[in-house]
């Protein structure tokens, strides 16, 4: 009948509950123009990444170049507009990869409970002893430099601390009248953990996945910094400011605008985050 | 206005209106109401949830939260009106005239506080020093008859159990003499003896210090034992105000009528009276209405209810908001069917209809193990149930009665296999049952169904009530999908919902629907026997009575065994045909409905008895109170595990050795060292009802 139509109302909904506080308003605004970058910079850069303007370096920002130029006259816009669509991708596919694996390891260990859950938990307590950012060292160090290293790191920073937080969920519904009903309805494991628990976990997964995305930018902009994991020429925000270091007398731009796109989307992804929670958190709209 | 020979009263409320605003919308939750308690007076307000009673009772403490303003009307408290105070008078007031007595004692004591610390904490304000706010303190806590007040003085909250929280939170109230106590629910949530005995406490405070209640409550019974005049509010608006006595005996509104017909009394059988109960679904606070508010779910209802009823004087002190007054109370218009009795006795149980058989069924839990106890060698558990024989008919209704921690849904969930049991054997269909669900088949578990207490909790809640109903069909039943979808729908139509709403979601349904597509999903499977754990409990006392129907009902048509957990003698009285009573794990008594209410009784029976709050002001009971708490399943004392509470304690016998199970003539069963003739010899019949309670009609 109505799943589409259903759908859309709920879609509807949601996108009223973003706008209707203005922070998690800003955080889906901000959220949007990086993702609009990511999907079109290619199309509306003016410049290429690597093309150096050799009569323009140490140019201050302008109409012709708003963020300005660097030593090498490389458009500092074009160069943050175009680093989006990497460190967005890598950032939402290590979230993601994190998020399913998580929240099955976490769904499992928390239902199933005993010496299993014990086991698991206490492993993943030793990996989060490790401050995340020596870990990712850790495991690049051992790891061969590539795209993909980059995303193994970031799934397994992340993942027990998904997996921790639907545990914790699953605990308190676990014992709940549903759950028990699904018992006693002879449903299987998969259906009891998916169909009957998980939903419980979307305001918690939500919440966790939005700010492991902002954090998860942020790690890969250090590593990039870092010069750990990437190869230049990359097109890295973290290996930009790194970059431009030494430029911070004669081209500040060049380092604070890589910088402040950093910043800007993590401050923006937190923000959605909270309307992100608030959705998940509000049942589908009575039909009247 | 008020005439020279009556003194002026204590309390008055006029015309008041309060209005909540949510989202942009605001409402009435109290609507235009008026009433006014005596010096002395315990003045009882009756309501379920929503009908604005607890508003109404915040609003005379001016403790409203800021989502709610009083639109109009004055609160006048000897004379003078409390909305216009401002807050430094009114602390002047809070405490000394008029105080209040919260409903959760879990929350509403300072966790990290001593209790002595907390009670002299509003005494220092008047100017007593400290040593004197203990002395005061300590006497205040005497006073709520709490054993050993130094120690409890010396204790945080959480050592102490919710019915001593609940004395705490009186002690505190009472502390600066108020003249006025606004009492909110203060006993709901503590079980049945611990609420008789707090019930006393108030009355004799009440009558020692000449304090004026004034008590909000949705139990009828508790009201009706506690209070000299009674008001109704419904959606907002007071129905029917009137002296205890009267109201209960010749209420006038419909709606009354209908509440004091959706709850059983104590000692009525399904067999031979069908409660009436109020039909539909109780009014959301964001409908728009016009004329009576009662009108959608009045049985009475003619077109003259489209104009509002203003509150009619029908006798000196009695007024009601029904248009239809006159004829109610003539008798020309009742809403009360003639007693639909179903012919025959009550039916006695037959040998060979058995489907579930329970032979000395033992739960323990080990406790999680401390340091302590890893050194001391112990190991300590909880003995939830302790050897445990039952047998269930079909057709037939076991009551298992138990205060909390009885282990009385812990025997339901082990029979259903979602708790392993440590020891014993269960026979369904005379076939031994494996201990947990996993070792069950699908055909096994299809026989055995549960209904929950929770009702917010029993569904998934982002799954549609079709999706809900279709699941235990095509799981247990072996349904095809689109067979299962319109069956779906006729098991709808069983626990009589419209087919509509199979495309709503749980959240879009009220309580009492909830709890019947609960019903429905149960009987999906078509089992034989049914474990329903105080289904009705957490609904609003006019919906009770309609699912407990429906749900006897469909149990009688399908012939299926029905095992009802409840905390409440009445409704369990009502609803079986075998009564079990449960107290820390063992079985005390086994007896047919009908004997359980007659002696012998077990003393622990008894207590229970006596302890129910009757709803007839006038009825006697017996006045037995049990001393303290029970004990913790993990310590259960030796011997007999209620001869630390047992009225009727003999000595060194029930301290050490097991009481025998005595059979009665009936097949009935009390496990207590005094013999059956004994016991009869001592005890009277615990209660009476001023009138008839059964043929109403």
């Amino acid at each position: 009948m109505s799943a589409s139509q259903g759908g859309r109302s709920r879609f509807r909904q949601a996108v009223a509950i973003l706008f209707q506080q203005r922070s998690s308003a800003i955080g889906t605004s901000i959220t949007l123009i990086f993702v609009l970058a990511a999907l079109f910079g290619p199309v509306v850069a003016p410049y290429g990444l690597n093309q150096q303007l050799t009569s323009a370096t140490f140019q201050p920002p302008s109409l012709a170049h708003w963020f300005g130029t660097d030593q090498l006259g490389r458009d500092v816009f074009s160069r943050v507009l175009l680093g989006a669509r990497d460190i967005l991708a890598f950032a939402g596919v290590g979230t993601l990869l994190a998020i399913i694996l998580g929240a099955t390891i976490g769904l499992f260990s928390g239902y199933t409970g005993g010496v299993v859950d014990e086991i698991i938990m206490r492993a993943f307590d030793g990996l989060l002893a490790l401050p995340a950012m020596l870990l990712a060292l850790l495991l690049l160090a051992s790891l061969a430099s590539s795209d993909l290293s980059v995303i193994i790191v970031l799934v397994v920073v992340y993942t027990p601390i998904v997996a921790r937080v639907v545990r914790s969920v699953v605990l308190s519904v676990k014992e709940l009248a549903y759950v028990r009903a699904a018992r006693l309805q002879g449903e299987g494991l998969g259906w009891i953990l998916y169909r009957a628990i998980l939903p419980a976990t979307y305001p918690a997964l939500a919440v966790e996945g939005a700010l492991r995305f902002s954090y998860a930018i942020f790690l890969i902009a250090s590593l990039g910094f870092l010069g750990i994991g990437f190869q230049p020429p990359s097109d890295n925000w973290g290996m930009m400011v790194s970059d431009a270091r030494q430029l911070t007398s004669a081209a500040p731009w060049a380092l604070y605008f890589p910088a402040a796109a950093i910043a800007v989307v993590v401050v923006g992804v937190n923000l959605l985050a909270d309307g992100l929670k608030r959705i998940a958190q509000t049942p589908p709209d009575p039909r009247s | 206005m008020t005439r020279a020979s009556t003194p002026a009263p204590l309390l008055e409320v006029q015309r008041l209106t309060v209005a909540y605003t949510r989202a942009g919308r605001s409402y009435d939750a109290v609507r235009q109401v008026s009433l006014t308690v005596q010096q002395g007076e315990s003045y009882g307000l009756v309501g379920e949830s929503g009908s604005g009673k607890t508003t109404l009772a915040l609003s005379v403490m001016r403790y409203l939260p800021r989502s709610a303003a009083v639109r109009g009307g004055r609160v006048l408290l000897n004379g003078a009106d409390l909305l216009t105070l401002d807050a430094k008078a009114m602390r002047r007031i809070w405490g000394r005239r008029i105080a209040f007595v919260p409903q959760d004692p879990h929350t509403s004591l300072n966790p990290s506080m001593r209790i002595g610390q907390q009670l002299g904490e509003g005494l220092s304000t008047d100017g007593l020093d400290q040593r004197q706010a203990r002395q005061r303190a300590l006497s205040l806590l005497a006073d709520v008859h709490l054993p050993d007040p130094p120690r409890i003085a010396e204790c945080y909250p959480h050592q102490i159990s919710g019915g001593m929280r609940q004395r705490v939170l009186i002690a505190m109230a009472i502390s600066r003499e108020p003249q006025l106590l606004v009492m909110d629910e203060p006993t709901t949530g503590l079980d049945t003896t611990t609420q008789a005995s707090i019930l006393d406490l108030i009355r004799d405070l009440v009558r020692r210090r000449s304090m004026s209640i004034l008590y909000v409550s949705h139990n009828l019974g508790v009201v009706a034992q506690m209070c000299d005049r009674v008001a109704v509010m419904y959606a907002g608006e007071l129905l029917e105000d009137a002296p205890a006595a009267r109201l209960y005996a010749r209420p006038l509104h419909p709606y009354t009528q209908g509440l004091l017909d959706s709850v059983p009394r104590l000692g009525q059988n399904k067999r031979r009276v069908r409660l009436r109960g109020v039909a539909g679904r109780p009014p959301s606070p964001a409908e728009t209405r016009s004329g009576c508010v009662f009108l959608a779910r009045c049985p009475l209802a003619i077109d003259l209810c489209n104009d509002a009823p203003t509150l009619f004087e029908t006798a000196e002190g009695h007024t009601a908001r029904c248009h239809r007054w006159k004829e109610i109370e003539a008798g020309s218009a009742d809403p009360r069917q003639p007693a639909s009795r179903k012919a025959g006795p009550p039916r006695t149980p037959t040998i060979g209809r058995e489907v579930l058989a329970l032979q000395d069924v033992q739960v323990h839990f080990p406790l999680r193990r401390s340091l302590a106890d890893v050194f001391s060698r112990r190991i300590r558990r909880v003995r939830a149930v302790e050897d445990v024989s039952l047998s269930i008919e079909r057709g037939f209704a076991l009551g298992l009665v138990g205060e909390s921690g009885s282990g009385k849904t812990t025997l339901g969930l082990t029979i259903l296999g979602l708790v392993e049991r440590t020891s014993g054997e269960i026979h369904l269909l005379g076939k031994p049952l494996p201990s947990v669900i996993a070792g069950r088949s699908p055909g096994t578990l299809a026989r055995m169904q549960m209904i929950f207490q929770d009702v917010d909790e029993s569904f998934v809640p982002t799954m549609s009530i079709a999706e809900i109903l279709r699941r235990p069909l095509i799981r247990l039943s072996g349904s095809p999908p689109d067979e299962a979808s319109s069956k779906a729908i006729s098991l709808l139509e069983a626990v009589h919902l419209p087919p509509e709403f199979a495309d709503r979601f749980p959240s879009e349904l009220s309580g009492g629907e909830r709890q019947r597509v609960a019903i429905a999903r149960a009987f999906a499977s078509k089992p034989e026997v049914l474990v329903a754990d105080e289904p009705i409990s957490s609904l609003d006392v006019s919906v009770q009575a309609a699912v407990l129907n429906l749900l006897n009902d469909i149990q009688v048509v399908r012939d299926s065994g029905l095992i009802f957990i409840s905390h409440d003698l009445a409704v369990i009285g009502y609803i079986s045909d075998v009564i079990a009573v449960i107290y820390l794990g063992r079985l005390m008594q086994v007896a047919p409905a009908a004997e359980i209410f007659e002696p012998p009784y077990h003393p622990y029976t008894e207590a229970l008895l006596s302890a129910i709050p009757l709803i007839d002001p006038r009825g006697k009971q017996e006045r037995i109170r049990l001393q303290g708490d029970a004990p913790s399943p993990v310590d259960v004392p030796r011997g007999c595990p209620f001869h630390t509470r047992c009225p009727r304690f003999l000595g060194n016998l029930c301290k050490e050795v097991d009481p025998p199970e005595q059979r009665t003539a009936s097949g009935g069963m009390i496990r207590c060292h005094i013999s059956l003739d004994e016991l009869k010899a001592v005890q009277p019949r615990v209660f009476a009802f001023s009138s008839p309670v059964e043929g109403s009609g």
